[in-house]
């Protein structure tokens, strides 16, 4: 075939295929589509565990499969009604004019928003970190870090007005979890202790220092069980309606954050620095950039917007330490970076829907019986398929990318 | 002889030295901790009783009675005698040899001293450290094979959790033995899984680890709630019962403490032995090695680095699913959410303390035991120090050894990248 017959041919090419070839193409199908099987796994586990499937399987299986399909799609519809409320009840609720009525039909997607706070901080520290060149596997104990610095502001200083007590409290927070991320920083800079091992120890042993903190020192007067004192009402972060929404002040901070951390990392030399560090240290190094205060920079920034996440958590809704605050934001944060493409924008984009997903599940959980536990697995998958994109284009019979698609690479443990 | 090696020899005594003398002030700074905080305050009249029999023996020992404050003095005076001479002569090549002593004189002197006036069952600690190293000792192990192939694997513990519950399951409808089995293959999958992710799409190793432990938490956590609680046969498999080895189980003091266990704790003995020969006696061991070493040499010669690291990886899993089918089969019997409570990361810990080698990760799977099992004996002593923070050695002690402050581990040069075959 000449070169004028295959433009011949591409010419014929009706609009619909040039359609899906640019789709297939496209750098967004990969996170959609991982997304989607995420779901669909899901669903299928849905279905698999349901007892309508198997109390008929002996009778006709058909009847089964579709009771399984049932069983799924009104799970599904429970959690996206759980996470983003029903239609019907806000219709009928504006109608009746009861504004705690009209407040209950609307907390679901103000739950959903509550919900994806901690997930912007979770998902913008681990991506600062791979950006970076780093992976921050210690989300989790910077997180509960943050939690303790900040609750412990929150609680042993009275008498401050809401202006200083609040900001202090947090930045209290964001500090512990610099602290817990400049450690493994500083030991990978200085010593070339991987960071992927330093912060999983480190997670380690802030989970211990959590239990022991509230088993002694930081247990609140009189209670048998292991929580923290209930912080002044000066530090809470303030909410918007009243019961039950919780929806709070720290959504604006989270996005503020994220835009924060765009101008840094990509319009001011430090954060020009950190990525060119990030994408190659040997260029970096030969062109004169200080690796090793880069390194420093970067997970202790990393710690303390994982931190941030703690303090958001406890001052917003908790409002005291548990053991059990964090459900795993840290870990689900490195999913939902790289679904985000470690930018801040696409973080948020990811973030609101990893809130969305846990809110909808939680709900799920108490109305269809579907442990919460679910959205771990699809997060798995999500995870799977966004980190080996070739997956996704194998099943999906997907054209190869125009641009390379971004792999993700944490150098051995060597550090070389 | 060129210029060059002579260079880094040179180095080599450089570095040696400063490391020499560091660990001389260590030793001493031991001896003088013994000396300044534990000797001082101690009643010299005070006796530490520590007992010799686990309980539940035929044989019934004496308790060892002895005076704390000559006990401590020996042991400072030891280890001053040990740093004095690291810190002279060196102990060269038997450094590693005079860390272990002085590090266990340092425990048995905390031990003596927090006893004081007291009594310390020793030999049930000991016993216990036995049962609590087997899965850290295991699930190193499986890094061990891994990562002696070139992939690192942090996902021991979504391994270990996802077979600690399809052995419940299997055990609960069969038999002990096919649980186990079940155990095996399904870590033996999950392996599969790493290995696809890894090697064939050359995901990032620890994301693709990273995907294993959130599925696992996933799964496991979904199942148990959804089916385990409501039907509780299927979450009942029993537990493998302790078998005492004829004539060794006699032996007064080490029968009780190491021949009376279920076959976990032998079969960690025998796999640190078998893998131990494998590695490094075999040419197949060899073969792994190299291909973790120095994939592109070991591919000009003719070895299939993919098909090496393949079966690596999976062996690795399995190994990984026999360490947890100890959390049900053979200890609780029963499966519950998150059991392995970060059990694979110590294992991970112990894999890295022990410098990738069999025999090491079993020395510090039984260090990281002993803490744990001191951690929970800790109500007995006179001495208050909280468990957490026993509980945290482990992880600090591994955060310093990767630092090089108590000497530096020799991981595999190519662990944790990706090979690619070049095109002709």
């Amino acid at each position: 075939m000449t070169d004028a017959e295959k433009k011949a041919k591409n010419a014929k090419k009706s609009a619909i295929s040039v359609f899906f070839e640019e789709v297939s193409r496209s750098s967004l199908i990969v996170p959609i589509l991982a997304i989607l099987s995420g779901l669909l796994l899901g669903g299928i586990l849905v279905g698999l565990s349901s007892e309508s499937v198997y109390s008929v399987w002996s009778q006709s299986p058909f009847l089964a499969i579709s009771n399984g399909f049932k069983a799924a799609w009104e799970s599904y519809v429970t959690l996206v009604t759980g996470a983003l409320g029903s239609p019907s009840r806000i219709i009928a609720a504006i109608q009746g004019g009861d504004g705690l009525e009209i407040r209950r039909a609307f907390n679901p997607i103000f739950e959903s928003l509550v919900r994806s706070i901690p997930y912007i901080f979770g998902g913008l520290a681990v991506s600062l970190g791979f950006r970076s060149g780093l992976f921050n596997i210690g989300v989790e104990g910077q997180i509960f870090m943050g939690g303790i610095f900040s609750v412990w502001v929150g609680y042993s200083f009275t008498g401050l007005p809401a202006l200083i007590h609040i900001p202090f409290a947090f930045v209290a927070g964001a500090l512990g979890g610099a602290l817990w991320g400049f450690i493994p920083g500083l030991l990978k800079a200085k010593t070339g202790g991987h960071e992927v091992i330093n912060t999983i120890m480190m997670n380690y042993v802030a989970f211990r220092l959590t239990d022991w903190l509230l088993r002694e020192p930081m247990r609140r007067e009189g209670s048998t069980n292991p929580l923290s004192p209930i912080i002044e009402e000066s530090a809470m972060l303030p909410q918007f309606f009243d019961e039950p929404i919780r929806f709070h002040f720290g959504f604006f901070i989270a996005l503020a954050v994220a835009a924060l951390v765009y101008w840094f990392l990509f319009k001011t030399k430090w954060g020009f620095d950190l990525r060119t560090v990030g994408a190659n240290p040997h260029a970096a190094r030969y062109a004169g950039m200080n690796i090793v205060r880069s390194t420093i920079v970067a997970m202790s920034l990393s710690g303390a917007l994982a931190g941030m996440a703690g303090a958001n958590e406890l001052l917003g809704v908790n409002h005291h330490l548990s053991q059990s605050f964090s459900p795993g934001y840290g870990f689900d944060s490195i999913a939902l970076a790289l679904l985000g493409r470690n930018h801040p924008l696409g973080v948020v984009l990811a973030a609101l829907l990893f809130g969305t997903l846990r809110n909808g599940a939680t709900r799920m959980q108490a109305a269809a019986g579907i442990p919460i536990d679910i959205i771990s697995v699809m997060q798995a998958i999500i995870l799977a398929f966004i980190a080996a994109p070739a997956i996704v284009r194998t099943i999906f019979r997907l054209k190869e990318p125009r641009k390379a698609e971004a792999e993700i690479h944490v150098r051995g443990w060597g550090g070389s | 002889m060129s210029a060059n090696t002579a260079t880094l020899e040179a180095g080599r005594i450089y570095v040696s030295q400063t490391r020499r003398r560091a660990m001389g002030v260590i030793f001493l700074g031991i001896a003088a901790l013994i000396w300044l905080v534990f000797i001082r305050g101690i009643d010299p009249e005070m006796t530490t009783t520590m007992r010799l029999y686990p309980g539940g023996s035929t044989v019934v020992i004496e308790d060892w009675v002895f005076t704390t404050l000559d006990a401590l003095q020996i042991l400072a005076f030891a280890c001053a005698v040990l740093g004095s001479y690291q810190l002279a002569r060196g102990f060269g090549k038997r450094t590693g040899l005079a860390v272990s002593l002085i590090g266990g004189m340092f425990v048995f002197a905390f031990l003596a001293w927090a006893a004081s006036g007291g009594m310390l069952n020793l030999a049930g600690m000991l016993r216990i450290m036995f049962v609590r190293s087997v899965p850290l000792t295991l699930g190193a192990l499986s890094g061990i094979l891994c990562e002696r192939a070139g992939v690192v694997n942090i996902a021991i513990e979504g391994m270990m959790l996802t077979a600690a519950m399809i052995g419940t399951i299997v055990g609960s409808l069969s038999t002990l033995w096919v649980g186990l089995l079940g155990a095996v293959i399904a870590g033996g999958l999950l392996g599969l899984v790493h290995a696809v992710l890894a090697i064939k799409y050359r995901t990032d190793q620890i994301i693709s680890g990273t995907v294993i432990n959130i599925f696992a938490v996933g799964i496991t956590s979904f199942v148990s709630a959804k089916f385990m609680q409501t039907y509780p046969q299927i979450n009942d498999p029993g537990i493998f019962s302790p078998y005492e080895i004829p004539l060794l189980g006699q032996i007064p003091v080490l029968g009780p403490v190491l021949f009376r266990h279920n076959i976990f704790v032998y079969a960690m003995i025998f796999f640190v032995i078998l893998i131990t020969f494998l590695l490094f006696k075999t040419r197949w061991g060899l073969r792994l090695r190299s291909v973790g070493e120095h994939p592109k040499a070991a591919d000009t010669l003719g070895i299939d680095v993919f098909k090496t690291r393949y079966m690596a990886v999976i062996l690795g899993g399995m190994m990984a699913g026999f360490a947890g089918a100890y959390f049900t089969l053979g200890s609780v019997g029963r499966f519950d959410q998150m059991m392995t409570a970060g059990r694979g990361f110590i294992a991970l810990a112990a894999m890295i303390f022990g410098n990738w080698t069999p025999v090491g990760a079993m020395i510090a799977g039984l260090l990281f035991g002993f803490s744990d099992s001191l951690a929970a004996n800790l109500a007995v002593l006179q001495v208050q120090i909280p468990s957490e923070f026993l509980l945290m050695t482990p992880y600090v002690i591994t955060m310093l050894v990767l630092a090089g402050v108590v000497g530096r581990g020799q991981m595999p040069a190519a662990d944790g990248t990706p090979y690619e075959k070049e095109e002709l």
